[in-house]
């Protein structure tokens, strides 16, 4: 259909009014609150002991969470797609759950494991191990939440690339673990990095179920969006914005690999299988 | 393949097995990590939410403050996606069938509100529809808010899943109609609109489902006010706090049914457009499903 220029026009102030006003310019007034005067003020108030806390231990979740759903992404992704069982359509829709549940009620879920009159909560405590208002049990949280990504985006992607190279690296003589590292990872890294992505951005952001399981002990138990959040509410506006912008730019690089993430996942998806895969089968064989 | 003489010399197998671990050891090794990290905790929480009997569960939800808060959380998030059926539509036509410089920008910019974190996403509506609203629009601690929010974090949902149907459709179909004399109008009603409905509807419940379970973003804009402004996420948090756990389980039981029931519908719609449309839309779908789902988006 072509649109007669004033109905062209109507459609694009509707879309870019709406998009304006929900999504620009918010996120230019919060940048634009923040460093009203200066960047002396953000600066100081993110290098406050609290806030340096907060930032670490955001950081420690990125750092236990991503790699245990990456690994746990890649090997149960390469079940589902090579290795048909019965139970696969049931860890299918098992692996959506994070998605379909509340952040509260993982919360909720966590809290009610783990507290003083949990399930584990007593055992654990009988052997000195405090999970809840404590960092096992925002690890926990985040690991629950972010647990999908890195499973859905590889998944296709396994799908997408067969299984003829793995073949043929296998009937050169390579073993299973070879195969793996020098055939299928290569193939596969576009779309395992997008979902490491993904993931990242999840587990950084993390507010509702980290807020229930945390305590929201300051400098203790606050990651960064509690802090914000915490901040606000004690009327620190500053803090607040400062944490804020840190978060919004994390995002925005999110955003970043996003968009050349899913271009590449594309291109590789839907182009040639890659020659890495074929090099990397030529120096297996040299090298066994 | 299985004549070729590559597959001849080995023994035929089928792509690769997982390195070093067989597929059995692999298969018990992911049950057991989703089953610490994901069923068991669930189970808690409806083992919580029954335990004092099907009375005390159905008294927990139809509470009066718990009522409110489920009445608000429903039409608020009803009213959201129909908002965002229309302009998620308008989006999508505009990023595929429109041309103008910075389209890409303005593309990646769609997914923003699955980048963003909630809390972060909250502040900004605050700052600018918030007391100190330069705009002088002022919605903080009213349902206005909550609807507010609640469009900001599911705005990429319709136009993500509408997007690859456009772009995969016979534009053919429209030239002929309007030669035949369809009005612009005529054309959308009749060829544009139901080619895009499993887009729309594969949006609009996911979107809702997400609404449903949000938290991060309405916490600082809508106040938590009982009776007014509380959704039920907001509820069940005050349920913890106040030591009335099982309340809070039981409403939680009833948020994760409804969006359970729109994951396996969105899932169904996906796999029964499967035949007709291309791969497209299921991938989109796919993917949607996996970028934000209701607790979806930081």
């Amino acid at each position: 259909m072509t649109v007669n220029p004033p109905a062209k026009w109507g459609l694009r102030t509707l879309a870019f009014g709406y998009l304006g006003l929900l999504l620009l310019a918010p996120v230019g007034m919060i940048f634009y609150k923040t460093f009203e005067s200066g960047i002396g003020p953000p600066v100081e108030a993110m290098t406050s002991p609290d806030a340096v806390h907060a930032i670490w231990l955001t950081l420690l979740m990125v750092a236990v969470a991503v790699p245990l759903n990456t690994v746990f992404g890649v090997g149960c992704a390469l079940l589902l797609v090579r290795h048909r069982w019965k139970g696969n359509a049931l860890i299918d829709a098992v692996i959506n759950l994070p998605f379909a549940i509340s952040p509260v009620v993982i919360g909720l879920s966590l809290f009610l494991l783990y507290g003083t009159d949990g399930w584990f909560g007593p055992t654990l405590a009988g052997w000195g191990i405090q999970v809840l208002f404590s960092t096992p049990g925002m690890i926990l949280a985040s690991v629950f939440v972010s647990l999908p990504f890195v499973v859905r985006e590889t998944v296709p992607v396994l799908q997408e690339i067969g299984t003829e190279q793995e073949q043929a690296a296998s009937t050169l003589g390579a073993n299973a673990w070879q195969t793996f590292w020098r055939v299928t990872l290569p193939a596969i890294r576009w779309g395992v990095a997008y979902g490491v992505v993904l993931t990242t951005a999840r587990v950084l952001g993390e507010f509702g179920a980290v807020t229930i399981v945390s305590g929201q002990i300051s400098g203790k138990t606050e990651t960064l969006p509690l802090f914000v959040g915490k901040a606000f509410e004690q009327f620190d506006e500053g803090a607040a914005y400062a944490g804020a912008i840190v978060l919004a730019l994390l995002a925005l690089t999110t955003l970043l690999l996003m968009s050349v993430g899913g271009r590449k996942t594309k291109a590789q998806t839907n182009g040639p299988i890659p020659v890495t895969g074929a090099v990397a089968v030529s120096t297996t064989k040299e090298n066994s | 393949m299985e004549g070729s003489p590559a597959t001849l010399a080995a023994p035929p197998r089928v792509g690769i097995r997982l390195p070093w671990v067989g597929a059995g050891l692999g298969r018990g090794m992911v049950t057991l990590y989703l089953s610490v990290i994901v069923l068991l905790p669930l189970a808690a929480v409806v083992a919580k939410s029954t335990e004092g009997g099907a009375g005390a569960f159905w008294d927990a939800v139809t509470g009066s403050e718990s009522l409110a808060a489920l009445k608000l959380t429903v039409v608020a998030s009803l009213i959201v996606v129909a908002i965002n059926a229309v302009f998620g539509t308008v989006i999508a036509w505009v990023m595929v069938r429109d041309e103008f410089r910075g389209k890409s920008l303005v593309n990646a910019l769609i997914d923003l509100p699955f980048a963003l974190p909630t809390i972060v996403a909250g502040l900004t509506l605050l700052t600018l529809y918030g007391s100190e609203s330069p705009l002088g629009v002022n919605v903080a601690f009213t349902r206005m808010a909550v609807v507010l929010a609640l469009a900001f974090v599911t705005l990429p949902f319709v136009a993500r899943a509408v997007q690859p149907l456009l772009m995969e459709m016979d534009r053919e179909m429209e030239e002929a109609a309007t030669s035949l004399g369809a009005s612009g109008f005529t054309v959308f009603r009749r060829i544009i609109f139901p080619n895009l409905l499993p887009g729309i509807l594969a949006g609009v419940m996911l979107a809702f489902a997400r609404a449903l379970g949000e938290f991060g973003s309405l916490i600082l804009i809508s106040g938590n006010i009982p009776f007014k402004t509380e959704v039920s996420s907001v509820f069940i948090r005050s349920q913890i706090e106040s030591g009335n756990v099982s309340g809070a389980a039981a409403v939680s039981v009833v948020l994760l049914a409804i969006s359970l029931l729109m994951l396996v519908a969105v899932t169904v719609l996906g796999r029964w457009s499967r035949g007709g449309k291309g791969g497209a839309f299921s991938s989109a779908i796919d993917r949607l499903v996996g970028l934000g789902g209701p607790s979806g988006g930081p």
